[in-house]
């Protein structure tokens, strides 16, 4: 009996996420057939493209700097805190890391790791901003992180427009001091090259950060003290208050930890192109809000979350190339399927509180009978 | 007279409790009715039923002589019941006049408020009963007393002709009381029934023109203030014998475990809520808190706590000053805690059992090592929280929401008592449980008693009270008005200084 709910409760756990996916499948099959295209030639295309070595390699390069940054929100949101700002801590601590490793030559492990702490440096003041103005003066983490989104944009904007020439924009061949090779993070190709010819892709070797913060999420969740002051306080603030947490430190320490997190989400794109430029990639702070809550800020669930999102990108490529149906269908199923889970994890949570009080019931009648 | 309301065997029943057990009331038209108990008496339930919010079980209930049964406020706001709310229930940012025509606007063609045709209305209402206050004025600026009064005013818009008041003078200060009083007696007068709850009983023997007393949900009694003083009014409240005191032996030593020296804390409007409380707790003593709920017990467990900052006065923990210390530093130096709401700060009902029995005592053996947290250790503790304190469940990876309020309040016990508390803080230790569990919680606390610590319990159960305590002391108003022996305390005293009632009597002597 005892077996019969823990596979029940493992079934549950994943019975949310795979019918967002299917659902989503499902309408946007609909939605394709209304369009004109046929769905069955596009997710044909789609599912051939991503099984190519070289895709493969793409998507995970993709979903590096996703899991990065849904890890970053995750933290937040252990702690019901919402930090929308991730976008705007990652470019900000982008261009700073940036900027010192083109300035600064050091030998190799020095300067990588110069740059990485940097990148974290700024993250996470660009967020503890955020985190001081509510405890210090009560004002909404959410408010507050949306304008310094804003205000970090602003900021970057200027800094790019200095680097062009008197009355001309020229957006290409500019930017930051190229960062040099000692500070570059290696690529990783050795591995996908025991499949086979990756062809001009190369594996990221950011890869390696993403995984020590997943491990590292996880052990200070579930194996510090730390950690469960941080869940605590998100489940219950005022018991976890009456057991010791102070409130006010937690948000401090969370949204700085949730910065400094963020501000690794840029390193991907630095490492590749070794400064930062006008044209640095965008929305990977809000698109790792999407993975986390796919994920259920679980470590594992956001990586699955990040390679879907990842998938769908990779998928927008190749539908725009085949033809086989607008691109934007990607953007659909986006929605369809973060929606549907959201709800289907409400589902699952209820039906698991139901289960729970009626075992616990039966155990009641249990000994008193 | 004619009755304006007739309510006769009013049976209400919850899960475990029947809050009210075969009520009956009769309320005269144009007369101002208090209703007096004690807190859990099944005043509040009894007025819930009246406006509609809960529907009864049995019983009759009749609203100037018609048979009415309400599904809804809104059927007995029809009826011209209307029903005050202890805490208001206005919008801040508005006037008075858009506070009162909220939800009952006025409207011109085209869904324009008339606020000509609102204003003329108000001003009607306000003269008929004698109540003035500035439309125009917003609601943040007034006084709480005039917040008090716009409440009244919505009700009475919406055409009210019987008032219910829940615990009207509770947060007011004397000249305010004056006041309402007044506007009361104008309401009588324009025609209105009044019917309020309120346990201080100089003020109801001031103003009511009869008096019903509730206790443990049943009717005790209706007497005319005329036939009563406040000594008798309190004898019906708490009833007539007193459950004796258990006969164990005393285990209280001359070491004292905590002092609390001068305390005084200020509410949300700077009034003190806990007013220069002095008090000590001995080794192996357990010093009892009475009083009526609201009294400033809550604020007076915070501050011992240390999640609600003092104004005034200090806290000695084992000879060590901890009144400027944190939460976290308080319950490692030995203070347990069994709050008075287990939902609310004692229990994260989402995570499993094994993190519940950590809250509080993460950062000790056997629920972490340094910074690390240790789940072996966790789980082992639970299990033997459930052996121990025999909290029924399938097993320590359910949620807590899954557990009965009786094994989720053992689990909570348990957790606080396996952890060998120096001073024990339980505020209402044994509240919405059932007797076996009540009587198990009971034990715990005389074992633990009896190996030397200190505990002060708050309580609204005279029987735990009694049953347990070596002292009690009484607070009223923030204050501690009274140490009484729990041997020798009879009803009537004990009633007294509860209601306030003993502190004119020793003006007057």
């Amino acid at each position: 009996m005892i077996e019969q709910s823990t596979t029940r409760r493992l079934m549950m756990q994943f019975a949310a996420p795979v019918g967002a996916v299917v659902l989503s499948i499902v309408m946007s099959a609909f939605i394709l057939m209304i369009a004109g295209s046929n769905p069955a030639t596009a997710y044909g295309d789609m599912l051939s493209h991503a099984f190519k070595l070289e895709t493969s390699v793409s998507m995970i390069n993709r979903a590096t700097p996703l899991y990065i940054s849904g890890v970053a929100a995750a933290i937040g949101f252990k702690m019901n805190i919402f930090n929308i700002g991730v976008e705007g801590q990652y470019r900000m601590a982008a261009i700073f890391a940036a900027y010192v490793g083109g300035a600064i030559a050091l030998p190799g492990i020095l300067h990588i790791g110069l740059i990485l702490v940097v990148a974290m440096m700024v993250g996470g003041a660009w967020a503890g901003i955020a985190g001081a103005l509510n405890t210090e003066r009560g004002v909404n983490i959410v408010i507050s992180t949306i304008m310094l989104n804003g205000i970090a944009l602003g900021i970057i904007a200027w800094l790019v427009r200095s680097w062009q020439a008197e009355g001309e924009i020229v957006v290409v061949g500019v930017g930051t001091e190229p960062i040099d090779d000692s500070g570059l993070i290696p690529n990783l190709n050795f591995i996908p090259e025991i499949f086979g010819d990756i062809r001009s892709e190369e594996l990221t070797g950011v890869l390696v950060i993403a995984l020590v913060v997943g491990v590292a999420y996880h052990v200070l969740l579930n194996r510090t003290v730390f950690g469960y002051d941080l869940r605590s306080s998100g489940l219950n603030p005022f018991a976890a208050r009456a057991g010791g947490v102070p409130p006010k430190r937690m948000i401090m320490v969370a949204m700085l930890m949730s910065g400094a997190v963020g501000g690794l989400v840029g390193i991907a794109e630095i490492m590749d192109k070794a400064r930062y430029d006008p044209n640095f990639v965008g929305f990977l702070g809000f698109n790792g809000i999407s993975v986390a809550l796919l994920g259920r800020n679980h470590p594992a669930g956001i990586a699955v979350g990040a390679l879907l999102w990842a998938f769908l990108d990779a998928s927008s490529d190749i539908l725009q190339v085949t033809g086989a149906a607008p691109k934007e269908i990607v953007d659909i199923m986006r929605g369809v399927i973060l929606l549907s889970a959201v709800i289907g994890y409400e589902i699952v949570r209820r039906i698991r509180v139901r289960d729970e009080a009626a075992q616990a019931a039966a155990r009641l009648a249990e000994v008193a009978a | 007279m004619a009755l304006a309301i007739e309510l006769s065997g009013i049976t209400k029943r919850f899960p475990g409790v029947v809050a009210n057990d075969d009520v009956n009331l009769a309320v005269e038209a144009g007369e101002i009715h208090a209703i007096c108990g004690e807190n859990g008496a099944g005043k509040s339930t009894l007025m819930k039923i009246l406006y509609g919010m809960q529907l009864a079980d049995e019983g009759e209930m009749k609203v100037n002589g018609k048979t009415v049964s309400f599904a809804s406020p809104g059927e007995a706001i029809d009826a011209g019941i209307g029903m005050v709310h202890q805490h208001f229930m206005l919008a801040p940012q508005l006037t008075v006049l858009e506070n009162v025509i909220l939800g009952a606007e006025p409207m011109m063609r085209g869904g324009r408020i008339d606020v000509a045709e609102a204003k003329t209305h108000l001003h009607e209402v306000g003269d008929a009963y004698g109540l003035t206050i500035d439309p125009d004025d917003l609601v943040e600026t007034l006084e709480v007393g005039e917040k008090q009064r716009v409440e009244i005013i919505k009700v009475l818009y919406r055409g009210a002709r019987i008032l219910i008041l829940d615990e009207p003078t509770a947060v007011l200060v004397p000249d305010e009381v004056d006041e309402l009083f007044r506007n009361m007696r104008d309401l009588k007068a324009a025609g209105t029934t009044i019917l309020f709850i309120d346990h201080k009983l100089e003020e109801v023997l001031a103003i009511a023109d009869s008096i019903t007393v509730l206790r443990q949900g049943k009717t005790v009694a209706t007497v005319k203030p005329e036939d009563v003083s406040t000594g008798d009014l309190a004898e019906l409240m708490v009833g007539s014998e007193l459950p004796t005191p258990e006969t164990t032996e005393s285990t209280v030593t001359d070491e004292v475990a905590l002092i609390v020296t001068g305390l005084t804390l200020l509410d949300e409007d700077h009034r003190p809520a806990v007013d220069d409380v002095s008090v000590r707790v001995h080794r192996g003593e357990v010093v009892g808190v009475a009083g009526v709920e609201g009294n400033g017990q809550t604020e007076l467990v915070n501050a011992i706590i240390g999640t609600q900052a003092t104004a005034a006065g200090s806290i000695t923990l084992l000879g060590a000053d901890i009144t400027h210390e944190s939460v976290r530093h308080r319950r490692e130096a030995g203070i347990g805690y069994i709050p008075q709401d287990r939902h609310h700060e004692g229990l994260l009902l989402e995570a499993p059992l094994w993190e519940n029995a950590a809250l509080g005592h993460q950062t000790k053996a056997p629920f972490s090592s340094g910074l690390w947290f240790n789940r072996a250790g966790a789980r082992a503790r639970t299990e033997e929280i459930r052996e121990q304190f025999d909290v029924r469940t399938p097993d320590i990876d359910v949620s807590a929401h899954a557990l009965s309020g009786g094994n989720q309040q053992k689990l909570i016990v348990g957790r606080e008592m396996s952890a060998s508390p120096e001073v024990l803080i339980a505020a209402h230790p044994t509240r919405g449980i059932d007797v076996g569990a009540q009587a198990a919680v009971w034990d715990e606390i005389r074992h633990a008693r009896s190996a030397g610590m200190a505990t002060l319990l708050i309580s609204a159960d005279l029987d735990e009270l009694i049953g347990l305590s070596d002292t009690i002391v009484v607070m009223y108003k923030g204050r501690l008005v009274a140490e009484v022996d729990p041997a020798t305390i009879t009803p009537r005293e004990l009633g007294s200084y509860m209601t306030g009632a003993a502190l004119d009597n020793e003006v007057d002597s």
